[in-house]
């Protein structure tokens, strides 16, 4: 039951998009984001839009699990429309009792709705297409100049890439303990909320215990393969940027000018 | 180049006892009890030993994890206790550890046999040659793309073992490796650690209760209470049936068999350990 938790939701593939360079897709991601904030009308919206559709239609992931990808945050969207309908001024279209509905809520909360959406598709597509581990070597890589104010780039990955690798095996360990504390007759699945907050301690401590036994074998292990931190370290796996990604760094940049442009005309 | 890749010397170990203030502190219990130990290059040799034997502790002086309380360690003329050559140390001596799944760094099997590599600042170009060879050599290369959880505990525990082959050390130890296997991943971690040994001329240390492991080793050193009890090959250690039995190990079961006969008044050889001896001794005897 436990097992069909999927961290990330990396869906394999060989598209123009998968192969990217990491790297620059956080960028692009990044640039992305500021298209969708820097937009001042539906205009500037549509650019953005475009450009996410572009990227989808090169990523050739199904329709499908954009659209799951949302599924979380529908009571986001329900809440901010909500408010925005009904808590903006502006001409009423109309009035039930002390509700009213404005164009200008409308407007708005159609806006903010569709700027939600684009957003959350958007950097589902970068996990779409980049595993957690190639996209947990990116973050490490563009941080890497912060090494410079000390900041322990390399071990917060470090950690990163030790919790994805060890997350199947506590899950399986926990549906372990499950089984065995239900052998021995432990309830979970009737009582009230605190009842069955209550009927996890047993499965929390030993849970604990083990991973706590396993982080310092795991310390030892490391050890005895010369770890000693980030400096000095070489890696497998080289990333090189091509021409497609400067391309694509390019186009959306570009599409990044235009939104400006739109506003600055419009506005 | 010191014909002994590890040497110990009188090597005394005990953990630091920690203790309330109130009460008084608690006697000092030695694990180790001046051990003394050389192992000379390329061989293969087994350490046996019953639970709290201190062949863990021992195991673990090889690569300095531990450093000894009393006497020295030597690696490859290296003293352990050199701070400074600790990963010179480390690089010659790997260490291979009893659950695979609490040595695997990496989500990614190449990745993880890389991982030493990369600790050791090896050039990317050499470190795909040297993983490579690395998974070949314990037949995974197949997997190198898998992601670790997706292999069985036999599978997991040779990737593991690749990943210290990756370091080209000169000696390998293998603590307890094949407890956590299924009979299947035992036999296959026990193919790869000899191939390793006969093929690559690898030191093996192999730390293990397993009578039918140790009787594969050229050598047996078999411990008891901090102590080293008995060393030599595996025929004379286990013809020693009755002082095995009294440290808690067994002998394989021919042994066994040869010496329950001997006990009751036939002419019989401890020496045996491998069953077509047996039948053939068992056969004699029949005849006469």
């Amino acid at each position: 039951m436990l097992k069909d938790i999927t961290i990330g939701q990396y869906f394999p593939g060989n598209s123009a998009v998968h192969r990217l360079d990491p790297r620059f897709k956080i960028i692009i991601t990044g640039v992305f984001i500021g298209m969708l904030f820097s937009a001042d009308g539906f205009l500037g919206l549509a650019v953005g839009a475009v450009f996410l559709l572009i990227s989808f239609l090169l990523s050739q992931i199904p329709l499908k699990l954009m659209i799951k990808s949302l599924k979380p945050i529908v009571p986001i969207i329900l809440f901010t429309s909500v408010l925005n309908i009904f808590f903006l001024d502006g001409v009423p279209l109309l009035r039930l009792g002390f509700i009213k509905i404005t164009d200008e809520g409308l407007r708005t909360s159609a806006f903010m709705i569709i700027r939600i959406i684009a957003l959350i598709m958007g950097s589902s597509l970068l996990t779409y297409t980049t595993s957690p581990i190639i996209l947990t070597d990116a973050i490490e890589r563009l941080l890497s100049p912060l090494k410079k104010i000390k900041l322990p780039v390399h071990e917060l990955a470090m950690m990163m890439t030790i919790a994805l690798r060890f997350i199947p095996t506590l899950i399986e360990e926990t549906d372990k303990i499950m089984s065995a504390q239900k052998a021995r007759g432990a309830d979970m699945e009737t009582g009230s909320l605190v009842q069955r907050a209550k009927a996890l301690t047993p499965i929390l401590i030993p849970l604990f215990v083990s991973a706590f036994r396993r982080a310092e074998e795991l310390a030892t292990a490391m050890e005895c393969r010369c770890y000693r931190g980030g400096d000095g370290r070489t890696r497998l796996r080289q990333l090189h940027s091509t021409g497609a990604d400067f391309f694509a760094l390019g186009l959306s940049i570009l599409f990044l000018d235009a939104v400006l442009l739109l506003n600055c005309l419009i506005g | 180049m010191e014909k002994n890749i590890i040497s110990a010397q009188k090597v005394e170990f005990h953990y630091n006892n920690e203790y309330d203030e109130n009460e008084a502190p608690k006697p000092i219990k030695q694990v180790l009890k001046g051990v003394s130990l050389d192992i000379p290059r390329g061989g293969f040799t087994a350490v046996l030993g019953h639970n709290g034997s201190g062949k863990s502790t021992i195991a673990k002086h090889m690569n300095a994890i531990l450093l000894p309380c009393g006497g020295k360690v030597w690696v490859d003329g290296i003293d352990t206790c050199d701070e400074e050559m600790l990963f010179d140390i480390r690089s010659r001596v790997g260490m291979v550890f009893q659950n695979p799944d609490n040595q695997i760094v990496a989500t990614i099997v190449e990745e993880d046999v890389a991982f030493a590599l990369e600790n050791m600042g090896v050039p990317p170009d050499e470190m795909r040659e040297r993983v490579d060879d690395a998974l070949k050599s314990v037949g995974m290369y197949e997997y190198r793309e898998h992601s670790p959880h997706q292999l069985s505990g036999g599978q997991k525990q040779r990737v593991a073992i690749a990943g210290i082959i990756a370091m080209r050390p000169e000696c390998i130890v293998l603590d307890e490796p094949t407890a956590m296997l299924d009979p299947k991943g035992r036999k296959e971690v026990l193919k790869t650690i000899r191939r390793l040994n006969n093929k690559f001329g690898i030191t093996i240390i192999l730390i293990t209760h397993y009578m039918e492991e140790a009787a594969l080793a050229d050598r047996i050193v078999v411990m008891d209470n901090g102590e080293i009890i008995m060393d030599g090959v595996p025929r004379d250690v286990f013809s020693n049936v009755e002082l095995m039995k009294k440290v808690g190990l067994d002998v394989p079961q021919v042994t066994e068999l040869m010496y329950l006969l001997g006990k009751s008044g036939l002419p019989s050889d401890t020496h045996i350990i491998d069953e077509d001896e047996c039948a053939n001794a068992l056969l004699k005897l029949l005849n006469e």
